[in-house]
């Protein structure tokens, strides 16, 4: 609670930086389109302030700041024209329209629920493997870590082709892509937590004759849940960003990918930066809903008190 | 079908000598503990291998470890140029430059508890958002060359960093910090020799995080415009003429210099954090 107010002061500079830095990106766009409505700008003449830097113009030109926060492909758009494009592509919309974010959002969100699950499941399943079997381990684990030093979007084009010359198309592609990226986090986590109680408690569990699987069911995986969430929420962050990533190579015309890439190819700034948005407010809500199901999960098993 | 039986033999017995290396005597030799997983990775290639081979498999849909080798083998001069272009230009300027400004920032905040409590929820909320969909503006702004894809980078390395530094800036105990103060050491002196030996774990945390997230960043910006060179343009483009074996092998060079890039900064931090536990074996 004594953290709400810097917050929102660290927020309030960054808007402010924002609109001030508005002016000297957006400032040549400005005097061109200020002087081709009849208005007196200095120097004048397009040719003439070409290759003068951004904040001479600016603060010769205190007239035309105004423009710079409202231009229709500004270089830099304002957080007011961000906001109200998000406003009308959202509510505004219908949600069954091509142009409505919700659309998009959840064509995005469809793959990278798909993909997290997958994901997960196999990333727990790979987990229980390596903590039971030595070998497995010992072969399996050097890679794993080896893995999540490769640039794997590197992978995603060539998946999305492949998948595509042999029939496969829209939702599962992307999916593979963001179960590729969930999947190591939840193997290294889950290991962690299967090995997590100490010999301590693994010794009472045999002083009880307790089975292999009892000890598992038991012990193991409960202790395994608080790094098990943990690795969750690093899971989902990076399956939203391999659903995004897995719409750019085939020029994908939906999803927030999708967005993106066709806001690039038309300049449409404004377009561009309501995507980035959405995906930033799609992946924070992602990411609470699993903290607030870890923080349930937790209490229940009396983890946390 | 014969080769696909070869290889299904072939990874059931490679699979039992190594269950039979992990479960016996000598688990423990070093010379054994690095054969295991270089015995399954030999596996997995053969087996990949041998299957191609055997159903048949067109090239524009997995192309087989040989033609790949034979690939890269062929291409060298156009690798080297991309690695170039991409793991040193791009990737390698915007990790340095994000760390740094990172660090700048982090000391400033470390003097200012207002900044440092406003400056730290927000950093790890950013450092959590897909960042690497800013590429397309900072494409944008910075041209196609690879200066927007060091600006990309910078913009991804930059948060995960100052949320560390800030966070190991905090790792002294308040006895620790009141010796100091005994010792009559100033804020500098106290940051130089106590407190920012004490936070190079997080540091290190940080970087190797930033490492891999660098070469992400560098690839992915070039999906959105770059020029005739790099390896996010070659992917890009070989994808499209079905050129797979192309792509492999850029995958491989990126797979073996994230790897390395990941190891030397893992490297450096076993000579300079020697002291911590996580390092004693």
């Amino acid at each position: 609670m004594r953290s709400i107010f810097p917050v929102l002061t660290v927020v309030a500079a960054i808007l402010a930086f924002w609109y001030v830095a508005c002016v000297p990106m957006n400032i040549h766009a400005a005097l061109t389109n200020a002087e081709r409505g009849g208005a007196v700008v200095t120097p004048e003449g397009a040719a003439a302030r070409r290759d003068m830097g951004a904040m001479g113009l600016a603060l010769s030109n205190t007239a035309q700041w105004g423009d710079t926060w409202a231009q229709a492909k500004p270089r830099l758009p304002a957080p007011h024209q961000v906001a109200v494009e998000l406003w009308e592509t959202t509510v505004q919309k219908k949600i069954t329209s091509k142009r409505s974010l919700v659309f998009h959002g959840w064509i995005t969100l469809s793959a990278t629920l798909l993909g997290f699950a997958i994901g997960s499941v196999a990333g727990i399943l790979l987990a229980v493997g390596i903590v039971h079997s030595r070998a497995m381990d010992m072969s399996v684990m050097p890679w794993a870590i080896a893995s999540q030093t490769i640039p794997i979007l590197a992978i995603a084009p060539m998946i999305i082709v492949v998948l595509n010359s042999i029939g496969m198309q829209g939702l599962l592609p992307k999916a593979i892509i963001s179960a590729y990226l969930s999947f190591f986090p939840v193997v290294v986590g889950m290991v962690k937590g299967l090995r997590s109680p100490d010999q301590m408690q693994i010794d009472q569990m045999r002083t009880w004759n307790a089975s292999r699987g009892q000890t598992f069911w038991r012990l193991r995986l409960p202790s395994s849940v608080p790094f098990l969430f943990a690795s969750l929420k690093i899971g989902i962050a990076a399956s939203l960003v391999g659903a995004i990533v897995g719409e750019l190579p085939t020029g994908a015309i939906r999803g927030l990918g999708a967005r993106l890439l066709t806001g690039s190819y038309y300049g449409q700034t404004i377009q561009i930066w309501s995507a980035l948005f959405a995906t930033a407010i799609l992946a924070a809500a992602l990411v609470a809903i699993v903290s607030m199901l870890e923080r349930g999960t937790l209490l229940r098993m009396g983890f946390r008190r | 079908m014969g080769l696909v039986i070869a290889a299904i033999v072939l990874w059931a017995l490679l699979w039992v000598l190594n269950v039979r290396l992990a479960n016996g005597p000598a688990a423990h030799r070093p010379a054994v503990r690095l054969g295991i997983p270089v015995i399954f990775g030999l596996t997995l290639l053969i087996m990949w291998e041998l299957i191609v081979h055997g159903l048949d498999v067109p090239q524009v849909i997995l192309p087989a470890p040989s033609s790949i080798a034979a690939r890269i083998a062929t291409s060298l001069p156009i690798l080297w140029q991309d690695f170039i272009q991409t793991f040193v230009k791009g990737a390698l300027s915007g990790y340095v430059i994000g760390c740094a400004a990172a660090f700048a920032v982090a000391i400033i905040a470390d003097r200012s508890d207002f900044l440092r409590r406003g400056l730290l929820p927000v950093g790890s909320f950013i450092a959590a958002l897909p960042i690497v969909g800013t590429a397309p503006i900072l494409v944008m702004w910075y041209g196609f060359d690879w200066q927007s894809k060091a600006a990309v980078v910078v913009v991804m390395v930059f948060f995960p960093m100052l949320v560390n530094i800030t966070a190991g800036l905090q790792e002294t105990t308040q006895m620790q910090r009141d010796q100091m103060k005994t010792w009559a050491a100033g804020y500098w002196s106290g940051l130089w020799k106590m407190r920012l030996p004490a936070a190079m774990p997080f540091i290190f945390n940080g970087l190797k995080i930033s490492s891999t997230l660098a070469l992400i960043g560098a690839i992915v910006a070039e999906f959105f415009g770059s020029p005739i060179v790099g390896m996010g343009f070659r992917i890009s483009t070989s994808v499209g003429q079905l050129a797979l074996d192309m792509v492999w092998a850029e995958i491989v060079v990126a797979a073996i210099s994230g790897s390395l890039f990941y190891g030397i900064v893992a490297l450096i931090e076993r000579q300079v954090t020697f002291w911590h536990p996580s390092q004693r074996h």
